[in-house]
């Protein structure tokens, strides 16, 4: 083994000894969190203000959702999830707080009801335009339709020019 | 006296609107046209009768009558005389007056109308527009009434009522509670009339839509003489709905555009459907197909404009309990389900003439694409309608009150936003009647491969979100499309007349301003989806509490506090306003001014954001917090929006395309 392999598996050892002791010390410390108005408001911008309507708790600018905003910081400090804190709220508040509907129960609707209606319409639609096809042709154009219009007029225009100079 | 004028002009208009409808109705079942030429006149003197109402409630607000309730509870002697003039629609009383007023104008330019060609429809529009009007007028008479005063009583209560009760005296305060100050703001001045004005003006169609049923005209004549009020409606709703966008950006003070609230779905809904209707109705113009269809959307329109009239202002669905002690709101309910449930009636009375004349060739034709916009349109329409509504299903049923908060709006419309997007890219260039893969692959391409090149763009700039990809590449492809349809119609004319490319496009625009017109709306449509895609994918915040000289970063920019000041305005506000300063790479690039307005009158804060805008980003500063005596310390939420001034640069080319699309093409225009 030449002096570079032993320095790098030295080197390996040592941050391998680095990642085990810095794990036990925080796991013994228990440092208080620092938390900043960032990570309340990414917190508070998933949960909804229990009294004014519509407004998400990082932007209501009432007193008491001042107060629920130092309390996300107070839960947050204590080590508290964002999926913890925004339970407490809803167990706390109902779950109107949430900024959508908890997918169970009466909710379900939420969820199920316009796709349902979305994929009758597009069953629907499908009938309609199978149906029309399927019908006797009123008029059916003797020859392949011009792209658009705009070659249509293009045609129609050619076809004045040729006459305008016969 | 000014104010019992002002309410006996109220009743006298009642009166006379109700005269106009039932004289039309008398006019039609005696055959008699000297009722319904009664009928026009009557519904002309609605607008003049109303204007003096108007100016009635207007002179009461300019000159501080504060016994009027309305007047105190929407000025003071602090506000300027401008926003005195939009105190008209800055309550639910007056927002009723000037709805009902415009619903009289729009009704009286219909009535000018040469009407030789349509003399069958007349009644029947008649007596739409006046019933409309008459629920209106019934519910500022009855129940939101613009002039009713305070009145002390002999027991030393206040009592608001229209006459004086017995015993009672009038009383008169010496200042109003003022404007709602959020509602002070020039955005706020235009937004709601443009709101109403497309409300109002979806009624004409509607009524023409009923006539034709009611007539059994139901050929596509209704559609052609509506087509341009369809599009005015549609291009005030659309300026409305913008108005509203950039007050929300200017005023609100969270750093977006659209909250997703009740109150903005409201005024989307009718949108949806009327943007559906105006792709729809070129199908049964073009092929006579889809008439049942397009009588759907116009009653379905109409209804969410009276629903989106009464969700505006009156706030009850915000809980069952609010709904319930709410006078209008059962009444506005029982108004629209009785309007809606008569139209459908006389739809399916007039089912079977209401078929489609032609037949689908292709599943790729235009009118098949169009179909499968109107779904797309109606999709998002009833995850808007299930949005709003569920949450009071929701406490009806189980008690508790549920939240639609903007990640559900999102997740539930994007894909159909998206699908909108795809269509815009593929439906220019089908064809009507036949096209095939074949046909539209051969059209195609061209235009694909400038958007594939963009989406290489995209991700070599370091774009990783799909969401965000496909948002890019879907606005690539419908601008090269849009850009491709330009050019195969500036070459066609340049080949056949030997115009120059502006002459070219002068003519061509000018010679078809609906499609044209239409095309630039597409492309409105696609700034308005970057700006939408960078602010929803790409936005940035950070906050943070500073001391003078600290500063905040985000996204390469920093944002120092410099300095803050407090002070009172002669209009009654305490304005706390910080200076800031935006750098980049050292460089100083501008200073910002955010600021805290405390009405004094109203008690309410008005956060107003200092913003660096650019079309590549804006960077909007909101004063959060700070404190008072020291004014050392204040707290900061600094946003980095990308690309958001698309937003606004594509409203204003989606106006402009709009007014292209509705201006009338002369004769000799047309025919050259």
């Amino acid at each position: 083994m030449n002096k570079h392999k032993i320095l790098r598996l030295f080197g390996l050892l040592a941050v391998l000894a680095g990642f085990v002791f810095t794990g036990t010390a925080q796991a013994q410390d228990q440092v208080p969190l620092v938390v900043t108005d960032d990570m309340v408001n990414q917190v508070a911008s998933q949960l909804y203000c229990p009294v004014c309507e519509n407004i998400s708790l990082d932007v209501c600018p009432t007193q008491a959702c001042e107060q629920w905003r130092s309390l996300i910081r107070e839960k947050l400090e204590a080590g508290w999830s964002a999926d913890q804190i925004k339970e407490y709220f809803a167990a706390q508040y109902g779950d109107r707080v949430l900024p959508q509907p908890p997918n169970r129960g009466l909710n379900r609707l939420v969820y199920i009801l316009p796709r349902v209606m979305i994929i009758a319409g597009a069953l629907l639609l499908a009938w309609i335009v199978m149906k029309l096809r399927a019908r006797k042709p009123s008029s059916v154009p003797t020859e392949a339709a011009p792209q658009s219009s705009t070659e249509y007029l293009t045609r129609v225009e050619e076809e004045l020019n040729k006459r305008k100079g016969e | 006296m000014t104010v019992d004028l002002g309410f006996g002009l109220l009743v006298l208009t009642l009166i006379v609107t109700v005269y106009a409808a039932v004289a039309a109705i008398v006019g039609v079942s005696r055959n008699d046209a000297r009722w319904v030429n009664s009928a026009r006149l009557a519904s002309l003197i609605t607008f003049p009768l109303l204007t003096l109402v108007v100016a009635v409630v207007l002179y009461l607000i300019t000159t501080g009558h504060y016994e009027v309730s309305y007047v105190y509870a929407v000025s003071s002697n602090a506000m300027p005389l401008y926003l005195k003039l939009t105190a008209l629609w800055g309550g639910q009383a007056g927002s009723l007056v000037f709805w009902s007023w415009l619903m009289a104008a729009f009704s009286s330019a219909v009535m000018l109308r040469k009407w030789e060609r349509d003399r069958e429809f007349l009644p029947w529009v008649i007596v739409v527009t006046m019933i409309t009007l008459i629920f209106f007028l019934g519910m500022v008479i009855f129940f939101e009434n613009p002039f009713v005063r305070f009145w002390g009583t002999p027991m030393g209560n206040r009592i608001e009522a229209m006459f004086p009760p017995l015993g009672s005296e009038l009383l008169v305060p010496n200042d109003g509670r003022g404007l709602n100050p959020l509602l002070r703001h020039p955005g706020m001045i235009i937004h709601p009339p443009m709101l109403y004005l497309g409300f109002v003006s979806f009624v004409i169609p509607f009524a023409f839509a009923l006539a034709a049923l009611i007539t059994g005209r139901t050929d596509d004549r209704w559609i052609r003489i509506t087509r341009r009020w369809t599009l005015v409606a549609w291009l005030f709703l659309t300026i409305g709905l913008v108005l509203g966008m950039r007050w929300a950006y200017d005023v609100l003070g969270w750093g977006g555009y659209w909250g997703w609230d009740p109150v903005e779905i409201a005024a989307l809904m009718p949108w949806l459907t009327g943007t559906a209707f105006l792709h729809s109705v070129m199908i049964q113009e073009k092929r006579g197909m889809f008439k049942q269809w397009n009588m759907l959307l116009i009653i379905l329109t109409y209804d969410l404009v009276i629903y989106g009239t009464f969700l505006t202002r009156s706030g009850v669905l915000s809980s069952v309990h609010a709904f319930a002690q709410s006078a209008i709101g059962p009444l506005f309910f029982a108004f629209i389900a009785l309007t809606f449930v008569v139209s459908i009636w006389l739809m399916l009375l007039r089912w079977k003439s209401l078929r489609s004349e032609g037949q689908l060739h292709s599943l790729l034709s235009r009118e098949t694409l169009f179909l499968v916009n109107n779904l797309l349109f109606l999709g998002l329409f009833i995850e808007c309608f299930w949005g709003v509504n569920f949450p009071l299903l929701s406490e009806i049923v189980t008690g508790q009150k549920v939240t639609f908060g903007p990640e559900w709006y999102i997740r539930a419309t994007g894909p159909l936003w998206g699908g909108l997007l795809l269509l815009m890219g593929i439906a220019p260039i089908s064809a009507w009647q036949i096209s095939t893969m074949k046909t539209l692959g051969r059209a195609f391409w061209k235009p694909l491969i400038p958007s594939v090149l963009a989406v290489g763009a995209v991700v070599a700039l370091g774009i990783r979100q799909v969401g965000a990809v496909i948002g890019f590449w879907l606005i690539a492809l419908v601008a090269s499309v849009t850009i491709y349809e330009y050019w195969r119609g500036i070459r066609s004319r340049s080949r056949s007349t030997g115009e120059n490319v502006f002459q070219a496009v002068w003519r061509l625009t000018a010679k078809n301003r609906r499609r044209y017109g239409g095309y630039i709306i597409h492309l409105g449509i696609i700034f308005m989806a970057m700006g939408v895609i960078g602010i929803e994918a790409f936005q940035q915040q950070t906050q943070g509490a500073l001391t003078p000289g600290q500063s905040l970063e985000v996204a390469g920019y920093t944002v120092t506090y410099k300095s803050l000041a407090e002070w009172d305005t002669a209009d009654g506000k305490n304005v706390a306003r910080a200076v800031m300063e935006v750098s980049r790479d050292g460089k100083v690039l501008q200073e910002l001014y955010p600021r805290r307005d405390y009405y004094y009158d109203s008690q309410q804060p008005m956060t107003i954001p200092g913003v660096r805008a650019t079309m590549e980003d804006d960077i909007y500063v909101i004063l959060v917090d700070w404190e008072p005596i020291s004014t050392r310390q204040a707290t900061f939420k600094v946003f980095r929006n990308p690309l958001v001034s698309w937003l606004w640069f594509g409203s204003i080319i989606l106006i402009l395309g709009s007014i292209i699309a509705v201006w009338p093409t002369p004769e000799r225009e047309a025919a050259r």
